[in-house]
């Protein structure tokens, strides 16, 4: 988030709506953007979570860098169950070994992988999604707004995991891409919402009013002056989303019809972890202790987002 | 206030026919034959599948499937499953409850704790407290529910031993209590932030001066002037909460083997009972809008400038 933040250069339509605030400094008014990531620096909630998330995603694809051990090598004879060395700091043994006799750190480090990209490109596709069907819905209205909100009612309607639980069955191979785009099915109607939402607010500015009475082709309108300026609580509520989908990939693989083995990820530890819960339970918790800190970095980094875009919610 | 009910009753139909299509749409896609599996390792004759499918519908086109199950619906016939030849009804008249049973304490629970926190907590923001509670939510969130379930059962099943790992068939209230507040924490956490977020905003509003300045008692400016002017976000969380509630039991049902839709569901999905799982969902759905259209009549109660044409 932050580098997509950095690169949108100050647009003048954004200039426009972005009540100027005079920046100390400069002596100019800043955009929505530059002084939402003006104030993003000077928030701790968002270096920590910057930080989190960098480490997490060079995990993600370096794990090498972390681990000279395979995550799928098994040594039963040694390794059994064996407990964790809290002292061997980045060790092999340093998870100790689950019931296969495998490195629970190699496999924690080896699992960050999948599960990011499961939630990374759901998010990004539902972003995409939600972000059509809403500002389609919200700027035409009429008939295409009543159709387009009650498919995204009829789709919100249907419980997300149970909807999740019935696609996923339908797939005799549980490949990565079909979770994702199981999870992604289901999921894009809050996005839509917002994004309608939003774009409705919008549509009334003198801008729109202005750039509509210039000539400028619908088109034009929707991808320079309602987009950017609509586009700010999507990318908020996108940012928690993208929390909720590393929660949502680790349940459906530990129910079992999620991802499944030979592909690590930590859903499929933690599944494989419930069955030694009363003498192991080291081999649950470890990754489920990765995957709330993955979720608690993106909800925090959602949390900064929100409160440097609309600081009146701080 | 009739007029607008009417009409929020009638949008409902197709959100209602939409969502049971899909389910059973997406049932219907699943690959397996469930007629075929009833014989096991067994040769069949391939004339006694098409005749047993005949007989069971099976063999009819998509859409008049679809027309015969919403038929069946109207007078609660949702079908019947095709190993035991047990009217879905029945099933779902004995996990249902269960299973409405666990998602209205945890209802409860994320209703009165959630809103007290949030209370606790806005009505003196950027304290230690408010801090204490911020954090607090945000593990609740950050940890799935799943995790939460195990780590509940393994500290107090296990280790101190002051439940049961697994709760009995009749699933009483006292059974219920760990899994319904493992499967309430998600939401308490919303609503203990929104609450926050709401009273603490509210708190400067030129009423509440008002109120404080007439000399009313503390109580009763908290209790009634502020209470009820935060809560329109706090009831539309919820409004959309115990639907998800009841979806969201699959998970913990698994967990603490309460024998309810969840576990009905996830049996009937391996199975490929399609009636079973199409018939649970649909009663999650109308729960879903039926909640929802009663949240939006409570706005009028909480505000009375909402007025419903």
């Amino acid at each position: 988030m932050p580098e997509t933040l950095k690169e949108t250069t100050p647009d003048p339509t954004v200039e426009a709506t972005a009540a100027p605030v005079p920046a100390a400094a400069a002596g100019k008014p800043r955009s929505l953007w530059s002084d939402a990531w003006h104030d993003l620096r000077r928030s701790p909630l968002f270096v920590v979570s910057a930080i989190l998330i960098v480490f997490l995603l060079v995990m993600a694809v370096f794990p090498g860098l972390f681990t000279g051990a395979d995550p799928r090598y098994a040594d039963l004879a040694h390794h059994y169950l064996q407990k964790p060395k809290w002292g061997n700091f980045f060790q092999e043994d340093w998870f100790g070994y689950d019931i296969q006799g495998r490195s629970i750190y190699a496999r924690v480090v080896y699992g960050a992988r999948a599960s990011i990209m499961v939630a990374v490109v759901v998010t990004v596709l539902v972003t995409v999604l939600g972000t059509v069907v809403g500002m389609l819905a919200g700027y035409f209205g009429g008939w295409i707004d009543t159709i387009l909100s009650r498919v995204t009612d009829i789709f919100f309607g249907v419980p997300f995991i149970l909807g999740a639980m019935v696609v996923l069955t339908s797939f005799a191979e549980r490949h990565i891409w079909v979770v994702i785009l199981a999870l992604a099915f289901l999921g894009w109607t809050q996005i839509a919402r917002v994004a309608r939402g939003s774009v409705l607010t919008i549509k009334q500015a003198d801008y729109v009013m202005a750039a509509k009475a210039l000539g400028a082709s619908t088109t034009r309108i929707l991808l320079r002056h309602i987009l950017p300026n609509a586009i700010a609580p999507v990318i908020v509520v996108a940012t928690i989303a993208l929390g909720g989908y590393i929660s949502a990939e680790a349940t459906l693989s530990f129910l079992g019809i999620g991802l499944a083995e030979p592909t690590v990820s930590w859903g499929v530890d933690i599944s494989s972890g419930q069955e030694q819960l009363r003498n192991a339970a080291f081999v649950l918790i470890i990754p489920s202790v990765m995957v709330s800190i993955t979720v608690l970095a993106f909800i925090m980094l959602g949390d900064a987002v929100r409160n440097a875009l609309d600081p009146k919610l701080r | 206030m009739g007029r607008y009910v009417a009409r929020r009753l009638l949008q409902m139909i197709p959100v209602f026919l939409g969502s049971t299509m899909l389910v059973f749409a997406m049932m219907y896609a699943l690959p397996g034959d469930p007629v075929r599996a009833l014989a096991g390792e067994q040769t069949v004759d391939p004339a006694q599948i098409a005749a047993m499918k005949h007989k069971l519908g099976l063999d009819l086109p998509l859409w008049h499937q679809y027309w015969n199950y919403l038929t069946g619906l109207f007078h609660w016939d949702f079908g019947t499953e095709i190993a035991s030849g047990r009217p879905v009804a029945d099933t779902i008249a004995d996990a249902f409850p269960i299973t409405i049973r666990l998602a209205l304490f945890a209802f409860l629970f994320t209703v009165i704790v959630g809103i007290s926190m949030g209370v606790f907590a806005g009505l003196k923001a950027d304290t230690l407290r408010d801090r204490g509670l911020l954090i607090l939510t945000l593990l609740l969130i950050s940890v799935p529910s799943f995790v939460l379930g195990f780590l509940g059962q393994y500290l107090f099943a296990f280790q101190l031993g002051w439940v049961d790992p697994n709760v009995s068939a009749e699933a009483n209230w006292s059974e219920l209590f760990l899994p319904a507040v493992v499967l309430g924490s998600l939401s308490l956490a919303y609503v203990a932030r929104l609450t926050r977020t709401s009273v603490a905003e509210n708190l400067r509003a030129d009423y509440m001066r008002t109120a404080v300045a007439k000399g009313l008692p503390r109580r009763r400016v908290v209790g009634v002037h502020l209470m009820r002017n935060s809560m329109i976000p706090v009831v539309t969380f919820l409004g959309t909460d115990l639907g998800a509630l009841l979806g969201g039991a699959v998970v913990t049902e698994g967990i603490f083997n309460v024998q309810g839709v969840g576990r009905a569901v996830f049996g009937a999905l391996q199975h490929r009972e399609g009636a079973t799982v199409v018939g649970i969902v649909t009663l999650i759905v109308i729960v879903y809008l039926v909640t929802s259209l009663l949240v939006d009549l409570l706005y009028a109660v909480l505000d009375p400038r909402i007025r419903y044409a």
